[in-house]
């Protein structure tokens, strides 16, 4: 079994006048430990697929099921336990708290999860926060922070309830290319030493290519899944021709 | 979310906009301050008042003379009443403790070269202090002896004993009344004012038979009133049943027929003084109520606006795993503390005010001692409303903010 299973998912927003097919059908697999870019122009349906996968946004056809249960038919709370305890979110916007130090965002997934006392809420805060580099930013509010510190906060905060899948909606985007390629390695690293699943949207060929595996979305159909990048990347080159 | 994380969640964020929660906070305390001042004044009043019918006496009924038919008209205050009928209560009714026939009269006091009109100048039994609660400060009071042989002697208050007397020493004094000496055998206790400021103690009082014969003239033995009191309060309504069908009998009056007297007990007069001072307690209620109303209103409206604002934070608190619920506590929570904080700072200004206003009124009234409540349920019960009040218009934003759609939410700017 693998770890996501998606099966002809669809995703169609209906603004009345016209129905918008931002995701047609899409199929694929993913296993444990994976590292996957999701690349594609712009509006082909690469955060939509994302926040599905995230369990973020509920598709309006077919199955997802991630480590074996299905999410389409949960309800709203039952997703929000999948998010806080088994997927980790990144977003190109950082979403952090402002006014609120680095510290107690990262605290915050494990205030909605098991109880867990304050004392060992902020030991593993820290940990997480050490392990993405920023032991010395503890109390550091978000508008004292870089870009990329703020990225990383992030991170530790999507790592907190040490997820299995750790997912990225063009975590780069907002960054220099210099910080784009730590957070990249940060992202690399987790997925070679934890076994973390990764999965990043990203339009950065750069970025791209460190991921072992690339797909490529277009019209929200899957058009090229392969472990060779030099064909996701032609495909890509094909598109922009266009 | 823990209740303490929701808490702590919740003043951090009243904390980021202090000034917005403290303009929010003054709209509760105005509300809860004007209800916890009327609530509390209103208390005093109806305090005031049922104080005011104890110093009356304890249990006490009213006979009084009432409709006679005479010769064609109607009378209303024909004397019907006569001192065989306070025998006959006094002898009969089970229920009853103490009675005192009444007769008024007025005129001047002289005491060697003073003279003074008492407001009151009253006929009595040898049973009236038991009837009223009233001690004497000094003397004695009228025998049954001093009735028999209508006494030329009388019981004074005590404000008498400046107007006449000065330093002397009235008892055993003579004093003339209508020329008639008449010797002081006793003083009464001081009672003060009463509480439409009347002084209770500018009275005289002497033996009914005195009055009735020395000074009214009067040939028949008719009494003006009959004061009773009954033996305990829950003996009221059997006593005044009692009387009622004794003059019934005595009076001889058909079933048919309106009764010559009334029979008027203190517990109905009570009531009906609690029913209209309740009634304006409720009324001035209703109206500090409705400024409650209005703090909720701005309770609302800061925090729909907080939603809104902070839509972009209810995404990402959503997107790390809160539920539904846990974003409606945080708001409902949010401003649950507004209006806790503000019913609990009104209730404090509300006490002190009427504290002040309880002090106003005994200055600009001496004599009147308007009592101060601070009652502990209507101080629970404001601290509950404002607390109602919290839950009920926090809600509709609370509610709002936990149905957002964390997507939207997060994509909100
Ligand atoms: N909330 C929405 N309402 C209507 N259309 C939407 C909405 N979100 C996305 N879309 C449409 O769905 C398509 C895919 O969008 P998206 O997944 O954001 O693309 P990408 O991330 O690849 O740029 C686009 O055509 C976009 O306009
Ligand atoms: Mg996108």
């Amino acid at each position: 079994m693998a770890l996501i299973e998606l099966n002809d998912i669809g995703r169609t927003y209906d603004l009345g006048e016209v129905q918008v097919h931002a995701l047609r059908s899409v199929t694929m697999q993913i296993e444990d430990g994976e590292s996957i870019a999701l690349v594609g122009p712009s509006g082909s349906g690469k955060s939509t697929l994302m926040n599905t996968l995230g369990c973020l946004d509920r598709p309006t056809r077919g199955s997802y099921r991630l480590a074996g249960e299905e999410i389409v038919t949960m309800t709203r709370d039952q997703r929000a336990r999948i998010r806080n305890r088994q997927l980790g979110f990144v977003f190109q916007n950082f979403n952090l708290l402002n006014r609120t130090s680095a510290l107690e965002n990262v605290e915050l997934p494990l205030m909605y999860g098991t109880k867990v006392s304050p004392r060992q809420r902020r030991d593993r805060a820290r940990e997480v926060l050490d392990l993405v580099g920023l032991g010395d930013r503890y109390h550091h509010h978000p508008s004292q922070l870089s870009g990329g510190q703020q990225q990383r906060v992030a991170i530790a905060r999507a790592l907190v309830n040490r997820p299995s899948i750790l997912m990225g909606d063009e975590p780069t985007g907002n960054l220099d290319t210099k910080t784009s390629r730590e957070v990249i390695e940060l992202f690399n690293r987790l997925n070679e030493t934890e076994q973390i699943t990764v999965i990043l949207v990203t339009h950065d060929l750069n970025v791209a290519r460190t991921a072992r595996r690339t797909v490529a979305v277009r019209d929200g159909e899957i058009v090229v899944d392969t472990t060779d990048f030099a064909q996701a990347k032609a495909a890509l080159e094909s598109d922009e021709s266009l | 979310m823990s209740f303490f994380d929701t808490l702590r969640t919740a003043l951090r964020a009243l904390r980021k906009n202090k000034m917005r929660a403290i303009l929010t906070i003054i709209g509760v305390v105005i509300g809860i301050a004007a209800v916890t001042t009327i609530v509390s004044i209103g208390q005093g009043a109806n305090r005031l008042v049922q104080g005011e019918l104890q110093g009356l006496g304890t249990n006490v009924i009213f006979v009084t003379p009432g409709q006679k038919r005479e010769r064609g008209v109607l009378r209303n205050d024909a004397p019907t009443l006569t001192e065989a009928d306070a025998d006959a209560i006094a002898l009969e009714c089970s229920a009853v403790r103490a009675v005192s026939p009444m007769i008024w009269t007025g005129g001047q006091v002289i005491f060697g070269n003073e003279n003074w009109s008492p407001k009151e100048m009253v006929g009595v039994g040898p049973d009236f202090l038991q009837v009223r609660a009233w001690p004497l400060a000094a003397g004695s009071f009228f025998s049954e002896a001093d009735m028999e042989s209508s006494a030329k002697v009388c019981v004074i208050g005590q404000t008498l004993i400046g107007k006449l007397f000065r330093t002397t020493n009235p008892i055993g004094q003579t004093i003339r009344i209508n020329n008639v000496p008449i010797r002081v055998i006793g003083i009464l206790a001081k009672k003060g004012a009463n509480m439409v400021g009347d002084d209770q103690d500018n009275l005289i009082l002497m033996p009914q038979t005195t009055v009735r014969k020395r000074l009214v003239g009067d040939p028949l033995d008719n009494i003006h009133a009959i004061m009773v009191s009954a033996r305990s309060m829950d003996q009221m309504h059997r006593a005044s049943d009692q009387m009622r069908n004794l003059l019934l009998e005595r009076h001889e009056i058909a079933p048919q027929e309106e009764p010559d007297f009334e029979v008027t007990d203190m517990e109905e007069v009570s009531s009906m003084l609690g029913i209209v001072t309740g009634t304006l307690t409720m009324m001035l209620s209703v109206i500090a109520g409705i400024s409650l109303v209005v703090g909720g209103v701005g309770i609302m409206n800061i925090m729909l606006v907080s939603v809104t604002e902070r839509t972009r934070e209810i995404g990402i608190r959503m997107a790390l795993g809160a539920r539904g619920r846990d974003i409606l506590w945080q708001f409902l929570i949010e401003s649950i503390i507004l209006s806790s904080i503000g019913g609990l700072i009104g209730l404090a200004l509300g006490t002190a005010l009427s504290m002040g206003a309880t002090v106003v009124i005994n200055t600009y009234k001496p004599g009147t001692e308007w009592p101060m409540v601070v009652s502990i349920p209507a101080a629970l019960v404001a601290m509950g409303f404002a607390a109602i009040v919290g839950v009920f218009f926090g809600f509709y934003p609370a509610r709002r903010a936990s149905r957002l759609d964390p997507i939207d939410a997060l994509r909100y700017e």
